[in-house]
């Protein structure tokens, strides 16, 4: 009995010591990340970067790329991938339903930068250049499968009962879904937005021969389009210092954008769901 | 068909979608108009499942097979008619409409009392801003929870006690002027306090109101039913008079229920 005791402690002990170690191994290289990134750019950060253009060298035509491109591929994919969500979670059942599902999840994982080559092959060659609506609806790509997913989930978490709660006042089935179940989701529904949009704005893959950048202030989305990513990827290849300096700002600040849309995310979820 | 029943089900049976038999077999049993009826038996007996085809609320999941009849008065016409008979969006709505429903869990909407109360309203088809608060404050009234939330009307439901929520509910159904409310274990999830209350409030309603009530709670079919229908495995094995029931049951069956020896 004293054996097998003794025997188990140890193993808890071990067991013990080595998630502790990984899970310090992984905040490690975060917080490497994030020092590394907090010093290179803190040290290159200047106002002036929000006042200037790249040309000038600056960010804040990159920055206002970024967000546009970011903003319309939310305004396409959140529609589209709302109503699949709601498809699949209170119309759609048994097999073409699963299929679907299973799609949207792959298309998840799929390499950003097969989506953006598709676009590139769709939006981009028979139109006869890089432009801001190819690396938009790129981004889009991304987008839908993840708010797919969230709405899903989110609907799935409504309980059944409030819908037929809602059909025994006599609603009818897409009243009862538009006027109390998506009501009943809306934090998660929202936040789900939210950090599909964090994740997006981020991405450098798909744009890099869709939008590519633009040196200069734009709103023409028919050209090349200002992206922060991307540029932050082509100064990175400069061989000077002060482009490898702005390549550092350039990712401090994209890092901060991306930290304070999920933190937001987190907190409204804590908050309120 | 007697004057004084308000539905009458005859040699109903459901089979739920993909089951390999039906969970109700061969029901016959009349509803009183303004009585309480309740429907007592062991779980997965198939009280709820017969519960919930009074106002076809199964039809939300497609391909359960319903046989029989259930038969609802008419009130207008004097007439009974098939429910199972129902197959058009607009008279389910309708349907629903004659026959509310009460859920075991309070299922208050996320949005303010009021409109709480006003959702199936609307639903109706009432715009009328001074219409609404009336049949608001009517429904309110009746459901015995208006001195409670008269102030805070603009407040959201969600923020109601248990109890509360669960009188909303009935005010939400009863705004409607029902014929019928289903009430399916409309305590179980509620304290003793609370409870009393929901009971209270069932008494008063079968004034304008005849009522089916499935519960778990033996004390409470008799203390508040009229009529109880014990079943068992998917049969009613016994129908009568709720002291009847309780005091000279005819089947061995629900006297052993009745006392406590299974179940």
């Amino acid at each position: 009995m004293k054996g097998t005791e003794k025997r188990r402690l140890i193993i808890n002990k071990i067991i013990l010591a080595l998630s502790t170690i990984s899970a310090l191994l992984g905040l490690i290289f975060l917080f490497w990340i994030l020092i590394t990134l907090f010093l290179k750019g803190l040290n290159a950060l200047d106002f002036s970067l929000f006042t200037k253009d790249l040309v000038d060298g600056g960010l804040r035509n990159l920055i206002f790329g970024q967000f546009m491109m970011a903003l319309i591929a939310t305004i396409i994919g959140v529609p589209l991938g709302m109503l699949a969500g709601i498809y699949l979670r209170e119309y759609g059942s048994g097999k073409y339903a699963n299929i679907i599902r299973d799609l949207s999840d792959i298309m998840m994982s799929a390499p950003s930068i097969v989506i953006g080559a598709f676009v590139f092959a769709v939006f981009v060659a028979p139109f006869g250049g890089i432009n801001g609506w190819a690396g938009s609806i790129a981004l889009a790509i991304m987008l839908i499968p993840i708010v797919v997913s969230t709405t899903d989930n989110m609907l799935s978490l409504v309980p059944i009962e409030l819908r037929e709660a809602g059909i025994a006042l006599g609603g009818s089935k897409h009243k009862v879904i538009l006027q109390i179940i998506l009501k009943a989701a809306k934090v998660g529904l929202m936040t789900g937005i939210l950090l599909a949009f964090a994740r997006v704005i981020g991405e450098t893959a798909p744009l890099l021969f869709t939008s590519g950048t633009n040196s200069f202030w734009s709103t023409d989305l028919g050209n090349a389009f200002p992206s922060l990513t991307v540029s932050i990827y082509d100064l990175a290849n400069f061989p000077t210092d002060k482009a490898r300096d702005l390549a550092w700002a350039a990712s401090f600040l994209l890092t901060v954008i991306v930290l304070v849309i999920n933190l937001i995310g987190r907190f409204i979820i804590r908050d309120k769901g | 068909m007697a004057k004084e029943l308000i539905m009458d089900i005859k040699d109903f049976s459901f089979k739920y979608a993909g089951a390999p038999k039906p969970s109700l077999m061969n029901i016959n049993m009349p509803v009183y108009k303004n009585k309480i009826t309740a429907m007592i038996g062991p779980s997965g007996c198939g009280k709820s499942t017969l519960l919930r085809s009074i106002n076809r609320i199964h039809d939300l999941y497609p391909n359960n097979e319903y046989t029989g009849e259930i038969n609802l008065l008419n009130v207008k016409s004097d007439e009974f008619e098939n429910i199972l008979d129902i197959k058009k969006e607009n008279d389910f709505i309708r349907l629903r409409q004659r026959v509310g429903m009460i859920f075991q869990k309070p299922t208050p909407f996320p949005m303010s009392i009021y409109d709480n109360v006003a959702y199936g309203l609307r639903l109706d088809g009432i715009k009328d801003k001074n219409i609404l608060d009336e049949k608001v404050e009517t429904a309110l009234r009746d459901a015995a929870i208006w001195d409670e939330c008269k102030d805070r009307l603009k407040e959201s439901a969600m923020g109601m006690s248990g109890g509360q929520q669960q009188r909303l509910c009935i005010a939400r159904a009863v705004a409607l002027k029902p014929e019928v409310i289903l009430f399916d274990e409309p305590t179980s999830a509620l304290d003793p306090i609370s409870t009393k209350a929901i009971e209270e409030l069932i008494s008063e309603l079968k004034k304008d109101i005849s009522i089916v009530i499935v519960t778990h709670n033996m004390q409470q079919a008799s203390r508040l039913s009229n009529y109880t229908a014990f079943m068992y495995m998917g049969e009613l094995v016994e129908y009568n008079k709720t002291e009847k029931i309780f005091l000279n049951p005819k089947e061995k069956l629900t006297e052993d229920y009745i006392t406590g020896r299974f179940g």
